[in-house]
């Protein structure tokens, strides 16, 4: 039985705003979940994470995502991270400004 | 209400210049995450799901016109133009920037206001009866007293680093809206030999392990107050467990030790540290007391407008049924403004609604405002001749909701919509039964009902002392409601019972329209309420009506 390939990005969330980044190849942070980079490797996940952490004076509490990988980008699998990827539900106050 | 002293001034502004220079520190990478933490912590700032978030806290639920038209200033200044009022009587602004927040505490504190120990192990903000100073069943005004121990437990050096949080609510009536039972320390009001004091209650608490509190003295004299609260926080300091966090709340602590060992310890503390209390704290609360004189009430000789009621509007008769509650003064009222308007977040105020409260309060409110646990706004003393104006500027601000009390006015946690220890949401599921049940028009055929629904096991939305409480849980991937039955906030405080499984995200509002409509047909009559149905009946006719399937099934 094959092992289903892992669909990971880094997410935290940014040190002024806080508001919720993925990380962006090679190096740079994006709102949008859609635009993040998607990791399939472990070794290449422990790396870009500890670059993530590495980045205290930008982002704060970095950590491993688990998403979907759809052709339109990623999409996150658990509904925690949906919410934090679109925004609250009763306003139009998050990500959903964009 | 409380002026600030010189002390508080200087207090206040002191704590500001150490965060600005703080944040700043941050910001140049002075300070790690790791390091900057408990700093903002300690001045209210959490950082939450999709922002930082800042809790302020209202001390007893009270403020003026001018602390209400700042706080409208700040969610339009520094955030989305509202604010959450939350079950502890703080407000919270979801969307701060950290640069900003130093600024956001200043311009709290130009009104006297801070956000100090609105997070951390400390001494949480001292709640009270939202009616209180008006309430006409009181013995008296319990805030003085919860403003020395604002002052007492703020910065207390002992008390900065206790095994956990500590949440005291005091209250001076018999009917108790402050839900002392569920704090760690609840004080209730007493008298005896004509002398006044309070019943000390401790170890109440809901979160994961809910527990009513215990009564550790049935009488503390006013005079030995403080002292006895000092050796009640002092011997859990000691006594409480700092190697398990879910074992480390006071209720744990007593529920371990036993509460006359409790007892034996606190009065052994009490007795050592007495001669140090030796009379500053009494002339302080008598200072404190002058500023919580009563207002000067118009005669109440002024035509009284709500006995004329039944020559008004039909919306208008239907608030004053709902939201208007007995004075001390028989030509006042206690107005309660809903923040529950079915379909809105509850709790929440725009920044435009601030301004409208505040100016009410100014007008026609003796400038006194409070904010109930209950997430709704009170307008202590209004006369009764001025009701209709009231209810006219409140419904121009879209704040006439008609259901205090009833089933849409629901207390709801943040939930996952923004807070990053939730485990679901809250507030589509407070929206969407709001919602339904005024389609359904049975709101008031339902009568008096407590909703309450917490995202997660922290209960913050009370759901254990909720008539009905829903607790929002993640299980399998998704949304999950549990429902308990029979829970009870007031002076006879009950934990409810878990009916069964949870349902899901769809399910929730149907399997609580199925319990309601059933309740209908099991009550008496109109005059008992779902709880006293539920006490007469029990779990078990509720439960059928929540399972149709497993009846069938069985």
């Amino acid at each position: 039985m094959s092992v289903a390939a892992i669909s990971k990005v880094v997410t935290a969330n940014d040190l002024r705003s806080g508001e919720v980044l993925y990380l962006r190849f090679p190096h740079s942070w994006t709102p949008e979940l859609a635009k993040a980079s998607v990791i399939k490797d472990n070794d290449l996940a422990k790396a870009s994470l500890a670059f993530a952490q590495g980045q205290p004076n930008t982002v704060v509490g970095a950590y491993l995502s688990d998403v979907i990988d759809e052709r339109d980008g990623p999409r996150a699998s658990h509904f925690r991270e949906r919410f934090r990827s679109t925004g609250p539900s009763n306003y139009r106050h998050g990500k959903q400004e964009l | 209400m409380y002026q600030y002293s010189r002390f508080d001034h200087e207090f206040t502004a002191e704590r500001v210049a150490q965060f600005r220079a703080q944040v700043a520190r941050r910001l140049d990478g002075s300070l790690t995450e790791e390091e900057f933490k408990p700093l903002r912590l300690m001045n209210g700032l959490y950082l939450q799901l999709h922002a930082y978030m800042l809790r302020v806290a209202i001390p007893y639920g009270t403020l003026n016109s001018r602390q209400m038209h700042q706080l409208a200033m700040i969610a339009e200044r520094w955030d989305k133009g509202y604010g959450h009022f939350t079950t502890r009587q703080n407000i919270q602004f979801n969307w701060p920037k950290l640069e900003d927040v130093p600024d956001i505490l200043q311009a709290l504190a130009d009104v006297e206001m801070h956000a100090i120990q609105t997070s951390g192990n400390t001494v949480r903000n001292v709640t009270a009866d939202h009616f209180a100073g008006a309430a006409a069943d009181e013995l008296a005004d319990p805030r003085p007293i919860a403003e020395l121990i604002r002052q007492w437990s703020t910065d207390h050096p002992e008390f900065q680093f206790l095994p956990r949080k500590f949440k005291i609510a005091v209250t001076g009536s018999p009917n108790d809206r402050a839900v002392t039972r569920a704090h760690d320390i609840g004080l209730r009001m007493t008298e005896q030999d004509g002398q006044r004091g309070f019943e000390v209650i401790v170890g109440g608490g809901l979160g994961r392990t809910p527990m009513i509190g215990k009564t550790l003295s049935p009488f503390v004299a006013l005079d030995d107050l403080l002292p006895y609260l000092e050796a009640v926080v002092s011997t859990y300091n000691l006594l409480g467990r700092r190697d398990n966090k879910y074992k480390a709340r006071i209720k744990i602590t007593t529920h371990e030790h036993g509460i006359e060992q409790i007892k034996q310890r606190v009065e052994a503390q009490f007795a050592k540290i007495k001669p140090r209390f030796a009379g500053a704290n009494l002339q302080l609360l008598k200072d404190i007391e002058q500023h919580f004189a009563l207002p000067k009430f118009k005669s109440s000789s002024a035509q009284v407008e709500a006995d004329s009621a039944p020559a008004q509007s039909p919306a208008f008769r239907a608030w004053l049924y709902t939201n208007i509650s007995a004075h001390k003064l028989p030509g006042y009222a206690i107005v309660s403004v809903s923040l529950k308007k079915p379909g809105a977040t509850p709790g929440d105020a725009s920044a435009d609604q601030m301004r409208a409260l505040a100016e009410i309060a100014r007008n026609f409110g003796h400038d006194e405002l409070r904010i109930s646990h209950e997430q709704n706004v009170i307008l202590p003393h209004v006369h009764r001749a001025d009701l209709t104006q009231v209810f006219q500027a409140l419904r121009q601000a879209d704040l006439a909701a008609a259901n205090i009390g009833l089933i849409s006015d629901i207390i709801a946690c943040p939930g996952m919509d923004y807070c990053a220890l939730a485990t679901a949401r809250s507030i589509p599921v407070a929206q969407q039964i709001a919602t339904r049940f005024q389609a359904l028009k049975l709101e008031h055929d339902i009568g008096p009902l407590k909703l309450k629904i917490s995202g997660c096991i922290n209960a913050c939305g009370h759901h254990h002392v909720g008539h009905i409480g829903i607790l929002g849980l993640e299980k399998a991937g998704v949304e999950s409601y549990q429902i308990t039955l029979g829970g009870d906030g007031g002076a006879e405080a009950e934990i409810g019972t878990r009916a069964g499984p949870g349902f899901g995200a769809d399910e929730i509002v149907p399997a609580i329209e199925r319990l309601l409509l059933g309740y209908l047909q099991l009550r008496l009559d109109r005059n008992e309420s779902f709880l006293e149905a539920y006490r007469r009946l029990g779990l078990a006719p509720f439960k059928a009506l929540l399972y149709p399937q497993a009846r069938k099934a069985a």
